[in-house]
């Protein structure tokens, strides 16, 4: 495996903002070549750092949705034997050659890609307990071996990994050591308004005050059982938009709550709260 | 050059080693910090710290090791809200400062608490006195009965005892097997998971095709079975408020693991205060809920039950008579029976108790010991406990009944 050359550095893109803090541990993760480990709260940002880095880099994503069953052997490659004992019964292909009734998981095919590209394992922690454990090896040495064949899996260019997980389940220490940590914080006020710029060029400053204004209101609430994030403002301001709204207030009948707040009781409490808020006036 | 850096984290409870600092320094021969405090600021957080609660410990290290600034007030705060969270599993207070302690207002006690914990500190990095007397402390002792040591807001006789009590055992245990966090906990709790095959047949069963298409005359025949699916249901009750409130962080950890944990076919979780009496409530403010003939009749016996509880109470309120609504009644059934009656449904049922081993054999916690099997609440006990519980059948139940 040969050393990459200097990497670039990366500055994020003109869709994806950064700061320092996160350019330096993309930064490292590329130089040092090891696997970067991205937590944050749900919506910040953490998948599209994945993309907004194989864009910079110019590299193809090659993108693993980890789910609660998947196994680390998933990853690497499965062996279709229901495909080869059919293929024997009704002799159809050369059952012979089992090369082609293993296909490579994600991770094999970032390992066997000519050019290095950037791997994404979402939302780690959804899956087994012992998964990250499972992956130490490959994920180290960059190779693994299929049994089967006996074949090795070399990676030609070590893949760029992206990791995130949401905290769902603690990781193992050894998975931890291994690999450059971020912590995306929730961006403030002034990087979000230029977030929303990115999102939405163009939009009347007036509304995108009050858009933001009402949805930092929102998250201070301390009842919320899921605080509206990034994403959802985005969309929020993109139904908004679209609807021709132009003017904001915090009560309850902000228009299309349901875009920022997805569970029922949150909504319920939103609309006590404001809805009590009035009641002396009346 | 930066080694006293990652001494000072250490000692603020990061665990960086070998590995970090090899990959701090590629990461500087690498020109990443451009030269600057502010890059290195960035680089050295990256690769030295591995989760977002050791940030800001970090941050703090990184201010008084570069800045000079000492933070110390800041540190002391938050260490000492750590401390108390698990006050009873490293009280280390002498029995003259216990004497002290007697006379004094809470604001004294809490101001000596913290020079207290400083101290410690300090002494503990340098000789390991405090490790090396553990062993053999003499604050275990039992008769201990104090008027309050009000520590982290707790109050009564018995949570004082029971500062003093954890000392002797808990500071023996702290070096091998004590810390429970939560990956031990539910590395230990996996081992409750059972599967059992149903639903949809839908994964191939290699050996048995094998098989078939033998005895076929070699035509294939594909064989499927259902894939394994857990098939453990665990009812889980836990004793809030009063005396357990100093372990409330560890026994949070424990439900916090369990209500994770995806294993589980089925998981209820209840709480009730001190002794159960007639009802299991829903929420630690012990509202809603059920009651226990309705979750006896609702469950099966193959359910796992496990009872979290420090099993201390005044003996009285074992015997205190309610109805199953949880209301005093003088023809109900007494709280010693609906436990038993709890014992009894559940074929496979243990206690937790976070209360030191030593204080087992006397009071209420020998009358609970012999209605339900009990473990401690460490990583060890827990093992035990749930290899009890994937064992067999407990009879320990009928035996208490006599």
């Amino acid at each position: 495996m040969s050393q990459a050359p200097t990497p670039v550095r990366f500055k994020g893109t003109d869709t994806y903002l950064t700061h320092e803090s996160l350019q330096a541990a993309v930064n490292c993760a590329l130089t040092l070549q090891r696997p970067l480990l991205v937590k944050g709260e749900p919506g910040t940002g953490k998948t599209l750092l994945a993309e907004a880095i194989a864009e910079a880099l110019g590299h193809r994503l090659i993108t693993w949705h980890v789910k609660s069953t998947t196994r680390a052997q998933d990853g690497l490659y499965v062996y279709d034997t229901v495909q080869r004992l059919y293929d024997s019964r009704f002799n159809d292909g050369d059952v012979r050659d089992i090369r082609k009734y293993i296909r490579q998981g994600p991770l094999g095919e970032a390992f066997s890609s000519p050019e290095r590209v950037v791997l994404l394992i979402d939302e780690v922690d959804k899956a087994d307990l012992e998964f990250p454990n499972d992956l130490l090896h490959e994920l180290d040495r960059m190779r693994f071996r299929v049994t089967e064949t006996g074949d090795e899996v070399v990676a030609k260019h070590r893949p760029v990994v992206v990791i995130t997980s949401n905290n769902e389940k603690e990781l193992p220490d050894a998975f931890l050591r291994r690999c450059v940590f971020h912590f995306i914080d929730f961006p403030d006020a002034e990087l979000m308004r230029r977030i929303v710029d990115v999102h939405h060029p163009g939009l009347d400053s007036a509304l995108s005050e009050q858009a933001l204004k009402v949805f930092y209101e929102l998250r201070s609430f301390t009842r919320l059982r899921k605080k509206p994030s990034t994403s959802e403002l985005i969309d929020w301001i993109a139904v908004l938009k679209a609807q021709g709204v132009n003017d904001l207030k915090l009560d309850e009948q902000l228009p299309f709550l349901g875009a920022l707040l997805k569970k029922e009781q949150d909504l319920v409490s939103v609309a006590e709260a404001f809805g009590r808020g009035r009641r002396p006036r009346a | 050059m930066f080694l006293p850096f990652f001494y000072e984290l250490r000692r603020r409870g990061l665990k960086v080693g070998a590995q970090e600092a090899l990959a701090l320094a590629g990461a500087l021969r690498a020109g990443l910090h451009d030269s600057h405090l502010d890059g290195f600021y960035h680089v050295a957080r990256a690769l030295l710290v591995h989760s977002e609660t050791q940030l800001d410990a970090f941050d703090q290290a990184f201010l008084a090791h570069f800045q000079g600034v000492e933070s110390a007030s800041l540190e002391l705060t938050q260490e000492l809200l750590h401390w108390l969270e698990e006050a009873r599993e490293r009280p280390d207070l002498s029995p003259e400062e216990v004497a002290l302690l007697e006379q004094l207002d809470p604001e004294e006690i809490r101001r000596l608490f913290e020079e207290r914990l400083k101290e410690q500190k300090e002494r503990h990095d340098g000789g390991n006195r405090w490790v090396g007397t553990g062993g053999t402390s003499p604050f275990g002792n039992n008769g201990f009965g104090r008027e309050g040591i009000r520590v982290g807001g707790g109050a009564g006789n018995r949570q004082g005892r029971a500062l003093m009590q954890a000392g002797a055992r808990k500071y023996a245990g702290y070096r091998d097997d004590v810390v429970l966090d939560t990956r031990q906990m539910a590395v230990a709790l996996r081992k409750l998971r059972a599967f059992a095959r149903d639903g949809a047949p839908d994964e191939l069963d290699v050996d048995e095709s094998i098989a078939a298409t033998a005895r076929n005359a070699g035509e294939l025949e594909v064989v499927t079975r259902p894939p394994r699916r857990p098939n453990t249901r665990v009812v889980l009750a836990m004793d809030v408020g009063g005396s357990m409130d100093p372990y409330a962080a560890l026994v949070s950890r424990l439900f916090s693991v369990a209500s994770q944990a995806t294993h589980f076919k089925e998981l209820r979780t209840y709480y009730f205060h001190n002794c159960v009496y007639g009802k299991l409530y829903a929420t630690p403010q012990l509202t809603g809920g059920i009651t226990v003939p309705e979750l006896v009749a609702q469950v099966g016996r193959h359910h796992k039950l496990v009872m979290v509880g420090d099993a201390s109470m005044a003996p009285y309120e074992l015997s205190i008579r309610t109805d199953a609504q949880g209301h005093y009644k003088t023809d109900g059934l007494e709280g010693l029976t609906w436990l038993m009656q709890l014992a009894q449904h559940f074929e496979r049922n243990v206690w937790l108790n976070p209360e030191p081993m030593g204080t087992w054999r006397s009071g209420t916690i020998s009358v609970i010991a012999r209605v339900f099997p009990m473990f401690a609440l460490t990583v060890e006990g827990l093992g035990e406990a749930v290899t009890h519980l994937t064992r067999g059948r407990t009879v320990r139940g009928a035996a208490a009944r006599r």
